[in-house]
């Protein structure tokens, strides 16, 4: 970063009594060890890229080898390969009920989106709201979610509708906690900057607090989506006809342990890519916060 | 002077106390005028109740007693026609510097209602600021990617950029470098002789206030009360040659008697 717009500074002029053979020496030098800081950057950075796939491969290498050479029962634990064929073997309803999970999450989740900020910038920007709702809302949170399924499924039989609201009233509290949060914690000078300007308290919301509060909202997203996939297939378990839950329920019942874990790997692949594009999202609206992290390791001079 | 046009700032018999009836009085029977146009610094020793007098001024805090009159108008709250720049750069984090230096533009009429309109004059209204402070070409750049002297450029242009007709500045370089700060008071005084708005800076850099301004207030330790009230008589455009002028030394060192003897909690009769 130049100083204050300060002329470049020319370190080949700046050495003291040296020739300018030796000045250029040192010049070189300089290129070649930034060269090197450079390579070693790009070799971490594509190690950083490749290690989870390893480690991902390494756990189910292991497993194998493990589950093979303790010759575990596939009742108790059945190996990757078991796992695989069995994904083969009923790829239809695997795909089917995957399909119908991930819709009644992403139902359940865009609700969560809307009424979490809805309620969360409320919440974050009006202290009598905060102190009015939030104990009302902490011990709503505290409700165990699987003593609720049952009351929904009263309510709306058993079906697709209690997923969706399960997913909903379980990834909402981390949006909304977040989201005051981020709009409650605007530092008292940003806010000066606009009320000075003579700004109505919407105004400073939409310019300060929203923007604020964006880190905050994304962050909540990763754990949202996490745990949006727990409340659906939790709700499928209890009291539904269709999804990954109620799949893996059935194959319980008839002690097909290899679909059951076909099931959960299923989800945990679903989980994972939500949870990605949640961070992409987030990496490419808020990189202001992140301060272009990536970009300055790569081009950052060693001091001195 | 008081029989001509009326003075564009008024601060009548102002107090400011803290923390209800008992709290601490920040501020006491404070009075005084500013006319159009003019550049009044104010000086004193820490927690005088500079910044005080800035926030009631600018409408941010309301005052326990007394009245403060802007163009006429009761401050009863901020003010679209008063532009700020704080010890701080406060620049939104998320806003390019071009983003933000036209945040006023968003918020203060009759502006917000033309910026959609006339995006592109407002736009090159900001880049002629910028480049008027030497940043030119940092127009993209976020905040984060500036040196602190250069931010504090930047939340100058962003005072600026609405037009108001009253400057207040709360010790804007405090925090930087003697060299940054120089270079900046440089760039202020051109600013403020071509755009000549009213001004009022607080600060407690005694240099700086004889050097941008043209009368120093002197302000006692708390309760703040102005002690003294001097014009500063050299001409503009000044340099910062200037600075090391025996005449300009010599004021520098008046102020500072004054100062000094506010700390001693002396008792000053020949308040102005």
């Amino acid at each position: 970063m130049p100083r204050d717009a300060a002329p470049p500074s020319q370190p080949a002029t700046l050495a003291p009594h040296g020739s300018n053979t030796s000045a250029l020496r040192r010049g070189d030098a300089n290129a070649r060890r930034v060269a090197a800081m450079a390579a070693a950057a790009r070799r971490r950075r594509r190690l950083q890229t490749l290690l989870p796939w390893l480690v991902i491969a390494a756990t189910f290498l292991l497993w194998e080898a493990l589950v093979r050479g303790l010759q575990v029962d596939a009742f108790i634990l059945p190996a990757p390969s078991a796992i695989a064929a069995s994904m083969v073997q009923w790829w239809q309803p695997l795909l089917a009920n995957a399909w119908q999970t991930l819709m009644t999450t992403l139902v359940g989740f865009g609700l969560a989106i809307v009424f979490g900020l809805a309620l969360g910038v409320a919440i974050g920007s009006s202290t009598l709201l905060y102190h009015g709702l939030y104990p009302l809302l902490i011990g709503f949170n505290s409700v165990p979610k699987v003593a609720v399924v049952p009351i929904l499924v009263i309510w709306f039989g058993i079906g697709t509708v209690p997923a969706i609201i399960t997913a909903f009233l379980i990834s909402f509290f981390p949006i909304v906690v977040n989201v005051a949060t981020g709009i409650a914690t605007v530092e008292p000078e940003l806010r000066d900057v606009l009320r000075a300007l003579g700004a109505r308290p919407i105004d400073i919301i939409r310019k300060v607090g929203l923007p604020r509060a964006m880190p905050y909202f994304f962050a909540s997203l990763k754990i949202a989506i996490t745990v949006a996939f727990v409340g659906s297939i939790l709700a499928e378990t209890v009291g539904s006809n269709a999804g990954i839950g109620q799949l893996m329920l059935v194959a319980s019942s008839r002690f097909d342990v290899p679909l059951v874990f076909a099931g959960l790997m299923v989800t945990a692949v679903m989980g994972v890519a939500m949870y990605a594009v949640a961070a992409a999202i987030e990496v490419r609206t808020t990189g202001w916060a992140m301060r272009g992290q990536a970009e300055q390791q790569v081009s950052g001079l060693p001091g001195g | 002077m008081a029989a001509m046009e009326r003075p564009f700032v008024e601060i009548d018999s102002v107090s400011m106390r803290y923390g209800g009836a008992e709290g601490t009085l920040a501020l006491q029977d404070t009075t005084l005028a500013v006319r159009r146009g003019e550049f009044v610094a104010v000086v004193g020793p820490s927690g005088c109740g500079k910044s005080t007098l800035m926030k009631l001024v600018s409408g941010l805090w309301p005052s326990s007693a007394g009245s403060v009159v802007v163009a006429g108008q009761e401050v009863d709250r901020p003010l679209s026609v008063v532009g700020m720049a704080f010890q701080n750069p406060t620049l939104l984090p998320w806003r390019t510097i071009l983003g933000n230096v036209m945040l006023p533009l968003e918020v203060v009429e009759p502006h917000r209602r033309r910026l959609r309109a006339e995006r592109a004059a407002y736009e090159a209204k900001a880049r002629g600021l910028l480049a008027m402070v030497g940043l030119a070409g940092f127009e993209k750049k976020f905040p984060y990617q500036l040196s602190g002297g250069m931010q504090q450029r930047a939340s100058l242009c962003r005072a600026l950029i609405h037009d108001p007709q009253l400057l207040m500045l709360d010790e804007p370089f405090g925090a930087l470098d003697i060299f940054t700060r120089e270079d900046l008071w440089a760039q202020l005084q051109e600013v403020c002789l071509t755009l000549k708005p009213t001004v009022i800076l607080v600060t407690h850099d005694l240099k700086e206030a004889v050097f941008l301004a043209d009368r120093v207030l002197v302000m006692s330790t708390r309760p703040g009360r102005i002690l003294a009230d001097r014009q500063v008589p050299f001409p503009r455009p000044r340099s910062l040659d200037d600075t090391y002028r025996q005449d300009f030394q010599d004021l520098v060192h008046e102020l500072r008697d004054h100062i000094n003897a506010a700390r001693k909690g002396a008792e000053f009769a020949d308040a102005a």
